[in-house]
């Protein structure tokens, strides 16, 4: 029976060829536009580390309190998205959860072997070891550094892949040296290749950037006073002069991540954290009561606003698009189903019951849906491309076309098609046989 | 025009004329809102920043390490620069417009404010700043000699005695008008600082449309700091027509000056623009092309409806054409029904339009919509469907009246 009605579908569609390219078009260039975007806005929303995301948690105490003047950035609740040094002095010392890593970006420039080489410049990140299991970075050759090492200040590092082929022309280079800013600092492990979108575990700048290309020591980099690259927020009050000063000041520029991995564990870190609140405030250090908060990985891109107002508006554009592209498709198979009301009539006066003649038209749609999803996946092809050359790097990065997105296109062709073609179908099945053969 | 037999007619075909009102009131508030976005990116992106542009670029220098004899290299880099031929002035600072990165701080007239009046980027400048950047001094004097000390890196809390201000910025501080002399409260220094000059126009480095400085975007206070710091931007201009020759020139003599250092990139401000606009132009672009093709879209599915109706009308049109209606009485048929579809769109459309830009305002920190652009794209949407209405409204007039007379 498919087959006849897929027959009767495609003899009926050539009968108007017009109107049949007209609904093609319309469907395919919705979808285009729609998957288009909604490329983008998947991978700008995904979930970077899906097996993980409920169990690692971005810390955030309030520093500052309710009275500081220069409140310049930081949400509704006077919470800022990066902690001071103290507080991350503090917690990693307590140890609270079963893996944490204070961090921050970090910059270096970097003296290649061969004199013949001009220094260039490399983006680090300082961690501790936990890094690297809390957010399941692969290794392709040796490993993270010891936890003596955290301790000792160790000059370790662990490279990226593509620095590793760079410098050292994809060898394994573990046991070999860099020199970063003239000082030597041992590789102990080389990263396979690793590009979290968004760059979820620091979003405060270059959310879509490149990843890190090297990684060392937090407390190493700490010791060797090497500066932030990110952001840094003093709210006005930068305290005393001189790295020493920076470090014991209440200025916010680094992130702060726990891996909490039961309910219990976070019920017992929130108490933690407040705890660790009110002794500060038993100090003298804060003078309000205690603030703080945790939040999972997926909480945190909401936060953090970290698909683009660009991107949402264009998605939001787009599936209005669609909306109008099925409305008319949806008229236009009215128009054609009614044109052939006739015919309708004698299949009907011939036997054919309501439900065939239903499911006769409606095929006929899922055919229209399917050659609109194939021209919609042709397009949305080309609009990534379009948008690979618009929009800047960044951008261009998460727009990638993969099996999902193929599947996805051409089932919401599909079922949007025949969606919009319900309602003509059922007034083709309800079509009056007697009325229809009077009259011819 | 008799609106009776249009209005039962339509009354029999409920459904696709509801099909092309939506349609159209949809295409509606997309195309407003969609134009008012474009206009907003656009005059956005051309926002002067108040430098010098076509002819200054900036040299992104990183030295190897700490060395000790930094403010030495330093001044000795900015020197040479300064001696190239070709080039107009040189100076180094923490960052420059469009560049997306810099200072923010508080700004007040007394320490004892509960809260800074206003926010501003931080720029700064030796005396040679506002002659390499091109700025327009509208008020006061530039830094000399005596106004300006070194400042080593960020966490070096030296004060500043004097700063150079925007116009909109003084006006902000002080609306009479008497900026110039008074003394403010820049809220990371611990002293006031007179104001000696107000330049006419320097932008913020951030330039993404409600991202951070974005409320602020005139404000800025240029400080009397020979930067002092690992990694800074030497601004250079160049006599006019002589930029890439400079350019040239300047990056081959920092290498012949010093090897240990890293140029990651000479910039020419045209260029930096580019780069600091792409997202907004990018967004601009693909909205045009979206709206071109919703409109297409519509347009089409207008002609293929009306194709329709015609068709199925043949016979009736040809007994009005034999019973004496002018071809001319029948495209007007044709053309007030749409006309009368496309009100009943545009009234539901303006509605839509204002619903989604308010809801964008909200969500997106976008402006309000001028109600000019929704009455706009209401008019653009009834002379779309006039448009599309035409080739099959004329197919109907050529109906040959003898139809009538045949059998169907």
């Amino acid at each position: 029976m498919f087959n006849y009605y897929f027959k009767l579908a495609l003899r009926s569609l050539k009968r108007n060829v017009v109107l049949t390219v007209l609904m093609i078009a319309a469907i395919g260039v919705g979808i285009g536009a729609s998957m288009t975007t909604l490329t983008v806005f998947r991978a700008m929303a995904a979930d970077p580390i899906p097996e993980k995301s409920e169990h690692l948690f971005a810390v955030q105490i309030d520093n500052w309190g309710p009275g500081r003047k220069n409140v310049v950035t930081g949400d509704e609740e006077h919470l800022q998205p990066q902690i001071s040094y103290p507080d991350a002095v503090g917690l990693m010392n307590a140890h609270a959860a079963r893996r944490q890593t204070a961090m921050y970006a970090t910059g270096f420039a970097l003296t290649p072997d061969n004199p013949q080489l001009l220094p260039f410049q490399v983006h680090a990140r300082a961690v501790y070891r936990d890094f690297f299991e809390m957010f399941e970075v692969p290794f392709q050759s040796g490993g993270a550094w010891s936890a003596a090492d955290d301790a000792d200040r160790t000059a370790v590092v662990v490279i990226g892949r593509e620095l590793n082929d760079k410098v050292f022309a994809g060898a394994n280079s573990v046991g070999k040296t860099l020199n970063l800013d003239g000082h030597d600092y041992r590789v102990v492990g080389v990263l396979d290749h690793w590009q979290p979108i968004p760059k979820y575990y620091d979003l405060n700048t270059d959310k879509y950037g490149k990843s890190d290309e090297i990684f060392l020591p937090f407390t190493t980099a700490i010791h060797g006073q090497a500066g932030g690259w990110g952001n840094n927020n003093c709210g006005g009050e930068i305290g005393e002069p001189g790295w020493e000063g920076r470090l014991r000041s209440e200025c916010v520029w680094l992130q702060y991540w726990a891996e909490l991995p039961s309910a219990q564990d976070v019920d017992h870190y929130r108490a933690f954290l407040n705890n660790y609140a009110s002794e500060q405030r038993k100090l003298g250090r804060f003078h309000w009561p205690p603030h703080t908060r945790i939040r999972d990985v997926r909480q945190w891109l909401v936060y953090q606003h970290a698909v683009s107002d660009e991107v949402r508006i264009l998605v939001l554009v787009s599936f209005s698009f669609l909306f109008v592209c099925l409305l008319n498709a949806m008229g236009l198979m009215l128009a054609k189903i009614m044109g052939r009301a006739g015919d309708i009539g004698v299949r009907r006066a011939l036997g054919a019951n309501r439900g065939a003649i239903f499911n006769q038209c409606l095929i006929e749609a899922g055919v229209v849906g399917l050659a609109g999803g194939v021209l919609g996946l042709a397009l949305t092809a080309l609009g990534l491309m379009g948008l690979r050359s618009l929009l800047s790097e960044d951008v261009g990065r998460v727009t990638h076309l993969g099996w999902t997105d193929v599947s996805t296109a051409v089932l919401l062709a599909i079922v949007a098609t025949v969606l919009a073609g319900l309602y003509p179908t059922w007034r083709a099945a309800h079509v009056q046989p007697a009325w229809q053969l009077k009259a011819q | 025009m008799q609106l009776r037999p249009i209005l039962s007619a339509m009354r029999r075909n409920k459904v696709g004329a509801i099909l092309i009102a939506v349609q159209m009131a949809i295409t509606l508030a997309i195309l407003c809102n969609g134009l008012f976005i474009i206009q907003e990116r656009i005059a956005s992106s051309k926002r002067p920043t108040g430098v010098d542009e076509a002819n200054v670029f900036e040299i992104d220098n990183m030295w190897v390490g700490h060395p000790s004899d930094l403010a030495a290299r330093l001044a000795g880099d900015v020197a040479a620069l300064r001696g190239l031929p070709g080039v107009a002035d040189a100076f180094a600072t923490n960052s420059y417009p469009l560049s997306n990165g810099g200072n923010t701080d508080g700004v007040m007239l007394h320490p004892d404010q509960p809260q800074s009046m206003a926010l501003s980027a931080i720029y700064y400048a030796d005396e040679h700043g506002l002659s390499t950047l091109g700025l327009k001094l509208i008020a006061g004097r530039d830094f000399n000699a005596d106004d300006v000390v070194d400042k080593v890196g960020y966490t070096d809390l030296t004060e500043a005695s004097a700063v150079i201000v925007t116009r909109a910025l003084a006006d902000r501080l002080f609306p009479n008008g008497d900026a110039l002399g008074k003394s403010i409260y820049v809220a990371s220094q611990r002293m006031q600082s007179q104001i000696v000059g107000i330049v006419d126009r320097l932008q913020v480095p951030w330039t993404q449309t409600g991202g951070w400085g974005s409320a602020f975007s005139e404000n800025s206070t240029i400080e009397p700091f020979r930067f002092i710091t690992q990694s800074s931007d030497y601004m250079v201009r160049a006599q006019p027509g002589r930029l890439s020759e400079v350019m040239l020139a300047a990056r081959r003599k920092l290498f012949e000056i010093n090897r240990g250092r890293v140029v990651d990139q000479l910039l020419p401000m045209t260029v930096a623009r580019q780069q600091a606009y792409r997202d907004d132009r990018g967004l601009a672009v693909i909205l045009g092309v979206v709206c071109a093709a919703l409109v297409l879209v519509t347009a089409f599915g207008i002609v293929g409806l009306t194709s329709y109706w015609v068709a199925q009308r043949r016979r009736q049109i040809g007994i009005r054409r034999a019973l004496g209606a002018t071809k001319q009485a029948i495209v007007q048929y044709f053309q007030t029904e749409n006309l009368l579809i496309a009100a009943a769109g545009a009234a539901i459309g303006i509605a839509l339009a204002v619903m989604l830009n308010l809801w964008m305002v909200n969500s997106f920190e976008m402006h309000r919509m001028h109600m000019m652009y929704a009455l706009v794209g209401a008019f653009a949407v009834l002379v779309l469907g006039q448009a599309a209405v035409l080739w099959p409204a004329l197919r109907a007039a050529s109906i040959p009246p003898a139809l009538a007379t045949r059998g169907a």
